[in-house]
């Protein structure tokens, strides 16, 4: 399932936000089972199938992260459920720096905070180039790697969140 | 003068006839219906102009008392008196005695299924199933008579924070009180909707639900009359009877009272420590004493002290409330309004507490008690069909993770808590060994990583899995969760296209083959002949399929289909249409089978090509 022709949007990293919410709202209109609830048993079983997928596409498009995969494995490769080692040895390294400090920083919540920022830096960076490796049509190997990149990243960035929610109670 | 032509009760013969549906709120301590009537949401009343109907059952050999009658005896036969049946849904024996040691009633144990709750009331086996569906037939009975005929449909309210197995009990009760459930809503959501509606409020807003069993904390954000539920949080066994028991708990250590006096003046205690609880609200010192057996005690209370004993629980609310702003990526100061629903909200630090914490006073000018009927009975006029070109639309939420059992007694998560419903995932397995034709997939609910930590909804067994090499078998599981937050599963052997046969094992409550005869014999005690139901259920659904498809060909069919695929189509209507006019149901049954297979394709393409039209029309501006 294609979910950006399902919304109607093209097949870029950047999606228009509004326009996503937007369609969202009419396909709600469209294929909510609540709409069908006088119809036969077909109807509703479709309507249940379709705006399960209206939900699930919502859902993809919605985050930066599921987006770049979905746009990923349109172009050929999945890497979801992957249990690849990446080849990249100098991320791999960063990798195993940014854990050891993690690692040493987990209960002091200044050091936490400035982790956070730092992350969520290099997310943004690292997005902004997977924006244009997309549109430029990149080699898949280049891409997949650049995906794979930003997956560790965010779930990096999960992790930060984690310890910080700790300080919080 | 002309003749009037008087149809029928109960035959609704013309298809635009106002349908006759009702919301029903099933809680854990008063259930209410309500409908709509001359666009106006309101609860029915009883015989005596009570609007509320206290979920207690009293079971006497040759009779069941409903409601306050039931109420009355209560104390004096507390084993056959069931109060609070909500809480024992969906739950485990094991669950509940070790959650209320001291309950007054006789649990058998059943063998065949040793978590299932069986209660001994009056020398009668009874499950929570058929208590609740005890209480449901009296408000069916009450609509009924108040409205003037047979109910086309209902929507039943549950906590937004039940689980699976709470809510497939809930079902089955209202089926096997002879209610079509029309949808199972979610209590939060239901009082959105009437205080949606009411004020007209757009925006952010909060429900804190807390009633006599069960808490709900909902997010929702309501825009041109769509109710988008954010995020949903609570616990399903925390509630108004919780603040009962710890008024019970300290009287008993103020007094030193026995284990076993505890539990022979449990229901005694029980009821002073609610209406002490209530007073309360008002006053700030309760002075009374309370005689059991020969004993007298001083069972005065104050709001401070109650105040102390009582600020834990809420605190636990106030815990998940921020969780719940959390998951909805929102802060407190952007949720508009604070809607209290539940009679527990009446209690004076529950409201100061949820006030300070969204840093507003919240909103109790709404009736607690019955708003959640009233929204639901809104929702049941649109889905009955009364009202074709309501704008409305609600979008809730799972409010608990789906995740199955992995090696090493782990979970692991297929849909996350608060994702919007319906929604569907799939999940590929391969066999394990040569020749497997079998699998055992065990669901499971709650965001633990451990499989002791969480929920244990159902174990699907998948059978008639083409015989392959081990892990030659791609094995597609689909787990679907529909709009009433009802979990099913199928399989398919991809390699194959092999549909694999399920079957479910629920963990609790009942299992299919025991409400199915559940059911059968309730129908044989009643008046309709089960046959003649049966036959008519059968015609109106061909009907039903009929009058749908023959718009839908009049509207897209020429330009959907080939010639070829309108002949044939037509002829399987044809077939359905003869079927529907004799009386052998399983004849329309087969008949509506082909012409679904028939239609199948085409209604795939119907809903895509509405699909295309509506965002190929759409301006950047509209909605």
């Amino acid at each position: 399932m294609n979910f950006f022709t399902l919304f109607d949007l093209p097949e870029t990293l950047d999606v228009d936000k509004a326009k996503l919410s937007a369609t969202y709202q009419v396909l709600q209109q469209l294929t909510h089972p609540d709409k069908f609830s006088t119809g036969s048993d077909q109807e509703k079983r479709i309507a249940l199938q379709k705006n399960s997928q209206v939900n699930d596409g919502y859902s993809v498009l919605k985050a930066p992260l599921a987006r770049a995969q979905h746009l990923l494995s349109l172009r050929g490769v999945d890497i979801k459920d992957e249990q690849h080692t990446m080849q990249d040895t100098t991320f791999l390294m960063q990798q195993m720096e940014w854990r050891e400090e993690l690692e040493d920083a987990q209960n002091d919540e200044d050091a936490l905070w400035q982790f956070h920022i730092d992350v969520t830096k290099t997310i943004q960076s690292e997005y902004s180039q997977l924006t244009d490796l997309f549109d430029a049509h990149a080699d898949i190997n280049i891409l997949a790697n650049a995906v794979r990149k930003l997956t560790f990243m965010y779930k990096f960035q999960e992790q930060v969140q984690q310890h910080l929610d700790k300080f919080e109670d | 003068m002309a003749l009037l032509q008087i149809a029928e009760p109960g035959q609704a013969a013309a298809p635009h006839q106002r349908k006759l549906a009702v919301g029903i709120d099933l809680g854990t301590t008063n259930s209410l219906v309500a409908s709509v009537r001359s666009g106006v949401s309101e609860t029915l009343a009883d015989d005596k102009g009570e609007h509320l109907l206290p979920s207690v059952v009293h079971y006497a050999k040759d009779e069941t008392v409903v409601g306050i009658a039931a109420e009355e005896v209560a104390a004096q036969d507390p084993k056959n008196t069931i109060v609070s049946v909500k809480r024992f849904l969906g739950r485990s024996l094991a669950d509940i005695q070790a959650t209320w040691p001291n309950l007054p009633y006789q649990f058998v144990t059943d063998e065949t299924q040793p978590n299932n709750i069986q209660l001994d009331v009056a020398g009668k086996i009874k499950t929570p199933v058929e208590v609740s569906s005890d209480i449901l037939q009296v408000l069916k009975q009450r609509a009924e008579a108040t409205l003037g005929d047979e109910l086309t449909g209902a929507v039943i309210t549950v906590p937004a924070y039940f689980d699976d197995a709470q809510r497939q009990s809930t079902k089955d009760a209202a089926q096997l009180a002879g209610l079509n459930v029309l949808r199972l809503l979610n209590e939060p959501t239901a009082a959105a909707i009437a205080y949606g509606l009411d004020s007209g409020q757009e925006g952010l807003i909060a429900v804190y639900d807390l009633g006599g069993g069960t808490f709900d904390i909902s997010i929702l954000r309501l825009h041109k009359g769509v109710f988008e539920v954010l995020a949903t949080g609570g616990n399903s066994a925390l509630g108004g009877d919780d603040f009962d028991h710890a008024i019970v708990d300290l009287w008993s250590q103020r007094w030193g009272l026995s284990a076993a006096a505890n539990k022979t003046y449990y229901r005694e205690l029980v009821t002073l420590a609610k209406a002490t609880k209530q007073n309360l609200s008002a006053v700030d010192i309760v002075e009374q004493d309370i005689t059991l057996g020969t004993d007298t005690y001083d069972a005065s209370l104050s709001k401070v002290d109650f105040d102390f004993a009582v600020q834990p629980l809420v605190q636990k609310t106030i815990k998940a409330c921020r969780r719940s702003l959390k998951d909805a990526d929102v802060s407190a100061d952007e949720v508009l309004a604070v809607v209290m629903v539940g009679g527990s909200t009446r209690v004076p630090l529950v409201r100061a507490k949820v006030s300070e914490f969204f840093g507003r006073p919240a909103l109790t000018s709404i009736d607690p008690d019955k708003v959640v009927a009233i929204g639901a009975a809104t929702q049941a006029d649109i889905l009955a069909g009364n009202k074709p070109d309501a704008d409305m639309l609600l979008l809730d939420v799972l409010p608990l993770s789906l995740g199955l059992e992995t090696m090493g007694g782990l979970v692991e998560k297929v849909i996350g808590r608060n994702t919007t419903i319906p929604v569907a995932k799939a999940q590929e397995f391969t066999t394990f060994k040569d020749g497997q034709t079998a699998m055992m997939v065990h669901v499971l609910q709650g965001e633990r990583e451990l499989v002791e930590d969480c929920r244990s909804l159902a174990k699907f067994t998948l059978t008639g899995i083409p015989p392959m090499a081990a892990g030659a078998a791609h094995i597609r599981v689909t787990f679907q969760v529909d709009a009433d937050g009802l979990l099913s599963v199928t399989a398919m052997e991809k390699s194959s296209g092999v549909q694999a046969e399920i079957q479910v094992k629920p963990s609790f409550g009942l299992a299919e083959e025991q409400i199915a005869s559940m059911l059968k014999a309730s129908m044989t005690n009643a008046k309709d002949d089960m046959q003649q139901r049966m036959l008519k259920e059968q015609q109106v659904e061909a009907a039903r399929v009929l009058e749908a498809l023959n718009s839908a060909l009049q509207e897209s069919g020429a330009k959907l289909l080939s010639e070829d695929e309108l002949k044939t189509l037509r002829d399987t209507m044809q077939t359905l249409d003869d079927a529907a006019q004799g009386s052998d149901t399983q004849a329309i049954k087969d008949a509506i089978k082909l012409v679904d297979n028939a239609s199948q394709d085409f209604a795939t393409r119907r809903m895509d090509f509405s699909i295309q039209q509506a965002l190929a029309g759409k301006t950047v501006d509209t909605i």
